[in-house]
């Protein structure tokens, strides 16, 4: 690439930090690249609000985009599903906006009250990027508090999910926060009485034991009842279906702990085990509270009613009137502007159609559709407005039809380690306390039950319940640090089963910022200035790319400028009339090769530059490593004329499948199964959505984490993307953790089983061993995970 | 040494009395969002109109 040294100073709209064109938009002796920007900090200093820009540099997002239509907000049935809650006063909503990144978004949008007193309240949450507005609808209207959020650039994401699957909002982990500290709380206080006992009560304090007793078991009864509740349902549940889990030989703990305790305490014989039991299930509840800890705020279980849009604008006699989605119609005429998505499968019926679909395709480059051709759901109406007949209801479109596929409706847990070892373990601690309380049966009934509910209690696999957890948990975060962002814990137990994986191409391998252009013909750096100046001016992907590819600073101002969108650009630049864009456009014959810029410079033709597809980088080596221990395969959808180039990377061509619907791949994952693969797939777009959730593990890659991603276990920065070889190491190391930590604290419970059959285990001794062996635990997966880490450079 | 037995009441009632601030801090929603709150502390309060003005067009 040429490089160009130029005097002009580089500088940057005050906004949102894009480089500014020639000409820039001036406003109080400040610069904007584009009038949306302009328009944004006019608003925000007509309110005083200009704090805005003084909180980060440029906090602002480039408005260089259509504006929306947000009519359908008035349709009062439209707008109650949205709304978390309305009365003749006040309503309050609760809105998703992708673009909040920083403080001084939370800054502005928590003043929204000063752009109109009849908003009152609005609250932000960064981490969901959310906010939740309370206004007075006698005074505005949920389109007006809208229209302002896109006004000042933070235009809210409404999807057709928001009305579907309103969240209810999760409690879940706030009852286990609160279970949590229950528990804590009495542990604190038991330890804190059951000291005296550790230490030996001289003569005349011995009234205090059965004092400090019966305190000790009204603190053991809201554990017992409250915090531990779910530990015995889970077991009861279990028992019923017949499967031994790991919560079966911790209930039984529990129990018998505590009917010994009262045991021991009702008839003054002991102190009883209220102290273990306590410390028991505060380490459980936190164990499972850290294997809970996912991110909320990213989605996992997207679907196209996340993507698709809320309403419609219908044409009926002429008239346009908002739909809701969900009432569309076979036969409904409907308009479709620029921008928008097209919500079921369609014909076109008026206006020029250019469909960008690379949310289902992984395809940037836009599709041309004739009238009277059928238009699939799920493309972006790139150029003007245009009017479609649909001929398929929503749910029933080609793309939409995946989701009523039985693969949806349910999916297998995965099947963890703790949960397989967990049934012999119970069937040997049972097995282990029934010998030890029939060997002292025939000679003394009182240790026969001392050793029976001692080797229970004892053997109460608390350490072994928390080392999955824990080393999960651990990965989990090394893995965030990365990029790498999984559903949840039992997905690393999954990754490191995988044999066989599957990509798909466009988007997943192919690298979405094209890597470059080639040039074909004869241009100057002048000129080439002059084209770099002129793609400036245009939002098309195509006109960015090559922008950024030629990587020059502004130099000339634009005159005359003219943009058919998707089509092409022409203006004046530095005295010469410039035309770019696609054959068609300029007339040109030429036949269709992709994503192709011609360059016409005073009506001479210069030749033309093809966005060339590459790889993301690190691909080929990931292939060969990947290559060496699993299967690879790939889906695309494509057709193959990149199939030459692919050959090299994957050891076997007829694993190669080009021209692959969103159906053949969901088949082609299953076919794959069915001869006993594990397979884990790498997809990007809705097309793959079926095969995502069918694999058995589906990784979405994306460029944007808050950007669309369909339904997965996984979501993987697409700059991590060469790290995967790494991740399924650690995964595998993971479980290797886990292994060793069961051996660690099945050698813990030997010791006290040990003491425990003879009957001879004391209350103190089970209050040491059991946090000794907890602690143990918690140190050494968190310390072997991070060594793992640390030896497959992931930290 | 019947201290003790009002001591520990006395204690133990006020431990409860944490635990149940820790409740109605928790149905709250205090702990939902452990981020945005401390971002929101750290803004300045507002500026008076006119020195506002002022001091935007000092900047840069």
């Amino acid at each position: 690439m040429m490089e160009k040294t130029s005097s002009s100073v580089e500088t940057i709209c005050y906004h949102c930090g894009d480089t500014l064109p020639a000409k820039p938009y001036l406003a109080d002796s400040k610069q904007f690249c584009c009038l949306g920007c302009k328009g944004v900090y006019q608003i925000l200093s007509s309110h005083n609000l200009s704090n805005y820009y003084a909180y980060n540099n440029v906090p602002g997002q480039t408005q260089k985009k259509a504006k929306q239509h947000f009519d359908y907000l008035d349709d009062p049935g439209i707008a109650a599903g949205l709304v978390d809650y309305t009365d003749d006063q006040v309503t309050t909503i609760t809105l998703f906006i992708p673009a909040i990144h920083c403080s001084s978004c939370i800054w502005l949008l928590e003043n929204l009250h000063k752009f109109s007193h009849s908003i009152f309240q609005s609250r932000i949450d960064f981490l969901k990027k959310q906010v939740a507005i309370s206004f007075k609808n006698q005074e505005i209207s949920l389109r007006k508090v809208v229209e302002l959020l896109e006004a000042i650039g933070y235009e809210p994401l409404i999807s057709l999910q928001d009305v579907v699957k309103k969240q209810q909002a999760d409690h879940s982990e706030r009852n286990l926060i609160t279970k949590i500290a229950v528990a804590g709380f009495c542990f604190g206080n038991v330890m804190l009485l059951s000291f005296p006992d550790y230490f030996g009560l001289a003569n005349f304090e011995q009234e205090f034991k059965s004092f400090f007793g019966w305190i000790n078991l009204a603190f053991a009864l809201p554990v017992l009842l409250y915090s531990a509740k779910d530990y015995f349902s889970s077991a009861w549940n279990n028992l019923k279906r017949g499967v031994l889990n790991l919560d079966f030989p911790l209930a039984l703990g529990i129990a018998v702990m505590f009917i010994r305790s009262v045991a021991e305490i009702v008839t003054h014989t002991g102190a009883g085990f209220v102290d273990t039991l306590c410390s028991l299930v505060f380490f459980l509840l936190i164990g499972k509270w850290m294997q809970q800890r996912t991110y909320h705020y990213l989605s996992f279980e997207r679907d196209y009613r996340s993507y698709f849009p809320v309403a419609v604008t219908l044409i009926k006699k002429g008239e346009e009137k908002p739909l809701p989605l969900n009432e569309l119609k076979i036969g409904d005429r409907i308009l479709i502007r620029s921008h928008e998505i097209i919500p079921a499968d369609a014909i076109l019926l008026k206006g020029e159609a250019k469909l960008d679909f690379s949310f289902v395709t992984g395809e940037s480059v836009p599709v041309e559709k004739v009238l009277g051709e059928v238009i699939y759901a799920g493309g972006r109406q790139l150029t003007g407005a245009i009017e479609l007949e649909v001929i398929k209801p929503v749910s029933q479109s080609y793309l939409t039809q995946l989701w009523n596929n039985d693969t949806f409706s349910q999916k297998d847990s995965i099947k963890t380690f703790s949960d397989s070892a967990s049934k012999y373990f119970s069937i040997v601690l049972l097995a282990v306390a029934l010998c030890a309380g029939l060997f002292w049966l025939n000679t003394d009934i009182n240790r026969a039950v001392a050793s029976f509910t001692a080797v229970l209690i004892i053997a109460c696999p608390c350490a072994l319940a928390l080392s999955s957890p824990f080393t999960l948990a651990a990965v989990l975060s090394i893995f965030d640090k990365n990029k790498f962002y999984l559903k949840n814990t039992a997905v690393i137990e999954e990754m490191a089963r995988i044999d066989t994986v599957v990509f798909d191409k466009t988007g997943t391998i192919t690298n979405p910022d094209a890597g470059g252009f080639v040039f074909e013909g004869q241009l100057s750096d002048l000129e080439r200035q002059m084209v770099c100046d002129l793609a400036k001016n245009s939002g098309h992907p195509l006109s960015r790319e090559l922008v950024k590819y030629l990587n020059l600073p502004s130099r000339f101002p634009v005159d005359r400028y003219m943009e058919k969108v998707g089509r092409g650009l022409s203006g004046w630049v530095n005295g010469h009339a410039l035309k770019l864009g696609s054959a068609a456009f300029l007339n040109l014959r030429d036949p269709d090769r992709g994503s192709v810029v011609h360059i016409v410079i005073d009506e001479v033709y210069k030749g033309y530059f093809l966005a060339r597809q590459t790889w993301r980088p690190g691909f080929k080596q990931l292939a060969v490593t990947l290559g060496q221990k699993t299967d690879l395969h790939l889906l695309s959808g494509d057709h193959d004329h990149d199939r030459q180039l692919l050959t090299p990377f994957f050891p076997r061509a007829q694993q190669l499948h080009f021209r692959q619907n969103p159906q053949d791949k969901l088949n082609y994952i299953r076919l794959l199964q069915e001869s006993g693969a594990k397979v884990m797939m790498f997809g990007d777009g809705l097309n793959d959505a079926g095969a995502l959730r069918q694999s058995d593990l589906g990784i979405a890659v994306t460029d944007n984490i808050n950007n669309f991603s369909p339904g997965c276990d996984a979501i993987l920065d697409g700059m991590a993307f060469e790290k995967i070889p790494q991740f399924i190491k650690l995964a595998k190391n993971a479980v290797k953790v886990i292994h060793m930590s069961f051996v660690i604290s099945l050698l813990y419970n030997t010791v006290g089983l040990f003491f425990a059959v003879q009957g001879l285990l004391s209350p103190l001794m089970a209050a040491i061993l059991m946090p000794l062996s907890t602690i143990t635990i918690i140190l050494f997966t968190s310390i072997t995970a991070r060594y793992y880490a640390h030896l497959n450079k992931l930290l | 040494m019947n201290m003790i037995y009002i001591l520990i009441g006395f204690s133990i009632l006020l431990a409860l009395l944490f635990l149940l601030a820790f409740f109605w801090a928790s149905k709250s929603g205090q702990n939902d969002d452990l981020y945005t709150p401390g971002v929101r502390i750290l803004f300045d309060d507002e500026i008076p109109h006119s020195d506002k003005k002022k001091s935007d067009e000092d900047q840069e």
